[in-house]
């Protein structure tokens, strides 16, 4: 009986290598000037990020900071991956006014809107 | 027809190479946004900050991930060979009118305990805290660190 199951043999070439990151935790809210986002990245310091516009979205990039590993590991529950994250963007904002602070291994992003957009009130004329 | 059970041996290599592609495509897909289930787990023990422990001759280092908070907010203390890390982030109340769109951040009190596995001097512990990572180095004492014994022979 022949076998049953065929395996394709898998072609190194056909392997992708694709790098892991961590989705980083994200606040956001919404006020009427604009969008704050706050994303946790620890072991990230401002030369380590990169923030990208492309079309309506914005993408977060950090990279660690080079850790030096020395001596025996007893316990690991943290990452050596990057973070990364993507974002659509609402179309009122302003991305020419996007601002970022980097705390502690915090991103604070601020994306005001713009000022057309905002509510505003319209007087009427006699 | 013969009765004898049908030899699988060949076919069970296929299939191990089968199985172990779909494994594979399993590990990544609770690598990639499934990993969120894995957190879902905090959801019911609250925040527990990840923490790394690394030992070298001299020193034990423990080092744990609290990003965007004050260093005033952080308590470290070593009691009984054991070393406990706790705080509270307080929810601050920085935006004026805010519609909160995602909160995926943990807020509260948190507490981690490590209990080392040899005597360290208490006094000499340092704790720095920087991109978000609390690092503190635990220097052991003289009679815990590995010594080289001779070996007379007569």
């Amino acid at each position: 009986m022949k076998a049953i199951v065929q395996t394709e043999p898998k072609a190194a070439a056909e392997r992708t290598e694709y790098q892991e990151f961590i989705v980083p935790v994200v606040n956001i809210f919404e006020t009427k000037d604009g969008y704050a986002l706050e994303a946790e990245m620890p072991g990230v310091n401002k030369d380590g990020l990169e923030i990208t516009l492309e079309g309506n979205g914005i993408t977060i990039l950090g990279r660690r900071v080079a850790e030096p590993v020395n001596g025996e590991l007893l316990l690991r529950e943290r990452s050596a991956a990057d973070y990364r994250r993507v974002f659509e963007l609402d179309p009122a904002i302003d991305t020419s006014k996007i601002s970022a602070k980097m705390e502690q291994g915090m991103l604070t992003l601020t994306l005001p809107k713009s000022e057309q957009v905002k509510p505003r009130k319209i007087i009427v004329s006699d | 027809m013969n009765l004898t059970r049908y030899q699988r041996s060949d076919l069970g290599w296929a299939g191990f190479g089968r199985l172990s592609s779909l494994r594979d495509e399993l590990d990544r897909l609770f690598e990639s946004p499934w990993s969120e289930l894995a957190r879902t787990s905090q959801l019911l023990s609250g925040w527990t900050p990840a923490l790394d422990v690394h030992e070298d001759k001299d020193n034990f280092v423990v080092q744990a991930e609290l990003p965007g908070m004050k260093r005033e907010e952080i308590d470290v203390s070593l009691h009984d060979g054991a070393l406990s890390i706790s705080g509270e982030r307080k929810v601050e109340k920085k935006y004026e009118e805010a519609e909160v769109y995602r909160t995926e951040r943990f807020f509260g009190k948190f507490q981690r305990t490590v209990t080392l596995p040899a005597p360290v001097a208490a006094d000499k512990v340092k704790a720095q805290y920087k991109d978000g990572v609390l690092t503190i180095t635990l220097p052991k004492i003289e009679a815990a660190k590995p010594k080289q014994i001779d070996v007379n022979v007569n």
